[in-house]
């Protein structure tokens, strides 16, 4: 799961990075931090381990009012 | 005839750190404080109120509270909330409440990415919630705060939502962590749940400063007295 704060909510760790990395010399413009979470789950199929996980982002791993959330999914 | 202590539950979680103070300061204002531990599956039926105290439980991970709204003494503090007990989570137990869904909104890292520890000053707004009884809007406290994420969202629907429905129950005086419109503290819709970042139960005592906690905590007892007195099922 890929999980990135929301266009438009401040993100402070974000802003904090992209200075930092403009006084090393980066010419970074914009920087956002979010959260990787890996996991593996025995699952009947991809389509079904998919739906699990949507649910799990829905009620625990991300929060819908200031993250969205990407899952990326492949065999073990 | 000396009026009866009500009991008022203070959940530690793994991490929380004001559990104690609050606890305290409850005993001192004259209620029983009972201490719950989080791996509690349900509250004593004489509790008249629940404190949700500060702190770091679960070490922030995830995000600040999202780990602890799944305890399982949140099954007993959802329960008594939907039966219109009075909860106050103080900072972390803010975020924890909002994290459930109890409260509205999120609590974000501070905009200025400092911890902030400051007495500051806070304005009272909406007077609806229980807790607020014996405060006046405009009223100004001075209560301290001590977080890194106090900075309160909501997007302009929910926020006007809660304007107008006067949900919001504290504001700063002045701007100190970004939070929206310098939101404070929060209730619910029907007022018995409310969320501060402020510490009021660490203002209570005039040795150790301000004492702009008073009210507050002398609010929740009131309401977690009247509470009792409304089952009216013990005669003591």
């Amino acid at each position: 799961m890929l999980i990135r704060p929301k266009a438009g909510i401040l993100d402070p760790q974000g802003d904090a990075v992209q200075a930092s990395l403009a006084h090393l010399g980066f010419a970074v413009t914009a920087a956002r931090v979010g959260r990787l979470v890996d996991l593996e789950i025995a699952a009947e199929g991809e389509a079904a381990a998919r739906s699990e996980v949507e649910r799990m982002c829905a009620e625990l791993l991300a929060n819908p009012l200031i993250e969205s959330f990407e899952i990326v999914s492949g065999p073990a | 005839m000396s009026e009866r202590r009500p009991r008022i539950a203070v959940v530690t979680f793994p991490g929380s750190n004001d559990d104690g103070d609050a606890r305290l300061a409850l005993e001192q204002l004259g209620a029983d404080a009972v201490a719950v531990w989080y791996a509690a599956t349900e509250l004593d039926s004489d509790i008249g109120g629940i404190v949700l105290p500060g702190g770091f439980s679960y070490g922030d991970y995830l995000r600040c509270g999202a780990l602890a709204r799944s305890a399982p003494v949140m099954n007993a503090v959802r329960e008594f909330a939907a039966d219109g007990g009075p909860v106050l989570g103080i900072c972390n137990g803010f975020q924890i409440l909002c994290e459930a869904g109890l409260l509205p909104g999120v609590l974000r890292p501070n905009r200025q990415l400092e911890f902030l520890c400051a007495d500051v000053t806070v304005v009272v707004e909406s007077t609806g919630a229980p807790i607020t009884t014996g405060l006046a809007p405009g009223d100004e406290l001075v209560i301290p705060v001590k977080h890194g994420e106090g900075n309160w969202v909501a997007d302009d629907g929910l926020y006007a939502e809660l304007v107008e429905r006067g949900q919001i129950v504290l504001r700063y005086a002045e701007d100190v962590n970004g939070s929206r419109d310098r939101v404070a503290g929060i209730a619910n819709r029907d007022g018995n749940v409310v969320g501060l970042m402020p510490h009021p139960e660490h203002a209570v005592d005039p040795l150790l400063g301000p004492t702009g906690g008073l009210p507050l905590l002398q609010g929740l007892i009131v309401a977690a007295r009247e509470r009792l007195a409304g089952y009216a099922l013990d005669p003591r």
